[in-house]
């Protein structure tokens, strides 16, 4: 069978899967960019116990393997009594694990921002978290859109371990496939080619595209 | 801690100085950048501080600005203290809310500029009228447009900061902090990041400012003509302490001590 035998028979199941993956991949960056921010700003905190907080969580989740953070939410937090439905521990073991990376993007971002910046934003007496909020964080948010854009490729192909919870992503669809015709090489072939171009075309785009529209928000452009 | 109970609460009376820095000392561990200052600057005086660099000036209106704490002494502005409040019948170290509070009455131009580069001319100035003052979009755009005007960058007023050049940007800076009607206006060497050429568009600001507006200034410069022009009084720092100060005939024509005097023709000679 030709690759293209192989799309026409199977597009519905590979579609589907596709769009599984996006989804997963927009609530793991939603989740992704709340954690990032907070912890980020928990890290600079002038609390100790703040800071520990953020620390700690920051190791834990980028010290240890992702799927073995998948299969904790998954399998291990029932026993606790807390049950979490596979979709939702898909992109929350993907989402959280991202946060810890991002959260160092954020501190690193924020920390380059000019001291001048934080003077000029206390002299017109704008509170702590204004001048957070309102001066700081646009400007770190513009120094670290290039190191985000290599982050949220690594979150979408993180996404493919949500299959080994029987998520019905596109990588779960591939190995069904996979187990019922044998087609190993079309089969994830084709799964290869629609990670490439979800990343290559969409998301790099994107993220260009995202670069320019601050740059110009930023009068630099 | 120090014993607080040698500085008033409140200074009243007449003739009460719109700032007053009271037995002042900043230390960086080892190093003493001020050592018990006492400077005194009346309402509506200009006052501008010269120096060799190192010798503590520009730490003098970071202070005021609530951008360093001081180790010991206090500062009031308008009878207040700023760097410190009361408690229980006694001074005690300001808190955040406090700064926050008593901080208003003063303003800041920094010698880069520190515009903020994501917001355009117009937006710089609305942003602290807007955002802290609270006033409404519409008042805060007529106040800050007729600033803008002063400062002759009506013009240029959407443009960002990377579109202008440096004078430009300094003349909105000032406009930037005059937004907040501070009674106090900080100018720390405004001029001495500009290209030769430029300078002047601003210094004509702060004279205009100075003949026309009653404001308090405090202005660091290496500019002892601009100095000397438009000052009531200069004070010489050297070596954290005010070494000689006076109305500028005085201390530019006829300086008594002798660091003043190397101090000022090494500077002449320099230009």
């Amino acid at each position: 069978m030709t690759i293209f035998e192989f799309v026409g028979q199977y597009w519905p199941r590979l579609l589907s899967g596709t769009g599984v993956t996006v989804t997963q991949f927009l609530a793991a960056t939603a989740l992704g960019i709340a954690i990032s921010l907070a912890m980020g700003l928990l890290r600079l905190s002038h609390s100790m116990m703040l800071r520990g907080f953020a620390v700690t969580y920051i190791e834990i989740f980028r010290g240890t393997s992702l799927l073995v953070q998948l299969y904790w939410i998954f399998f291990v937090l029932p026993l606790f009594g807390i049950t979490v439905e596979k979709f939702t521990a898909g992109y929350m073991a993907v989402g959280m694990n991202i946060g810890a990376y991002g959260a160092e993007l954020v501190r690193g971002g924020i920390l380059a921002v000019p001291k001048g910046q934080w003077e000029a934003a206390l002299a017109i007496n704008m509170s702590a978290a204004k001048r957070m909020w309102r001066i700081i964080l646009p400007q770190a948010l513009v120094n670290m859109l290039p190191p985000w854009g290599n982050l949220m490729i690594e979150l979408l192909k993180g996404t493919a371990l949500v299959s080994l919870i029987s998520v019905t992503d596109l990588m779960f669809e591939a190995k069904q496939i996979n187990g019922t015709t044998f087609l190993s090489a079309q089969v994830f072939g084709v799964a290869l080619i629609i990670y490439y171009i979800l990343a290559r075309f969409m998301l790099t785009p994107f993220m260009r595209w995202l670069e320019r529209f601050m740059a110009r928000k930023m009068g630099r452009a | 801690m120090e014993n607080m109970s040698a500085y008033p609460q409140e200074i009243s009376g007449e003739n009460i100085p719109m700032v007053k820095f009271a037995k002042v000392r900043k230390a960086y561990g080892d190093l003493v950048v001020l050592d018990d200052l006492d400077l005194d600057v009346a309402a509506g005086e200009m006052v501008s501080i010269i120096g060799p660099s190192g010798s503590g000036k520009t730490t003098v209106l970071r202070m005021l600005m609530t951008l360093e704490r001081i180790n010991s002494g206090c500062i009031y502005v308008d009878g207040k203290p700023l760097t410190h409040m009361p408690a229980n019948g006694a001074l005690v170290p300001a808190s955040e809310r406090h700064l926050r509070k008593r901080r208003i009455d003063i303003g800041m131009c920094f010698q880069h500029f520190n515009l903020f580069p994501h917001m355009t001319a117009l937006e710089n100035c609305m942003e602290g009228p807007v955002q802290v003052l609270g006033l409404s979009k519409a008042e805060a755009r007529d106040r800050t447009e007729e600033l803008l005007e002063m400062v002759g960058m009506i013009a240029k007023m959407d443009q960002h900061p990377s579109r202008l050049s440096g004078g430009q940007q300094q003349r909105v800076a000032i406009a930037r902090a005059l937004a907040m009607r501070p009674k106090v206006m900080l100018f720390d060497e405004v001029t001495s990041a500009l290209d030769p050429e430029v300078i002047g568009e601003v210094t004509n600001v702060i004279r205009q400012l100075v003949s026309e507006h009653n404001l308090t200034m405090l202005m660091v410069t290496h500019q002892m003509g601009f100095a000397r022009d438009i000052s009531d009084r200069v004070c010489f720092f050297y070596d954290g302490k005010i070494e000689e100060q006076g109305p500028p005939a005085e201390l530019f024509g006829n300086p008594k001590k002798e660091r003043t005097q190397q101090f000022l023709s090494a500077v002449k000679e320099a230009v």
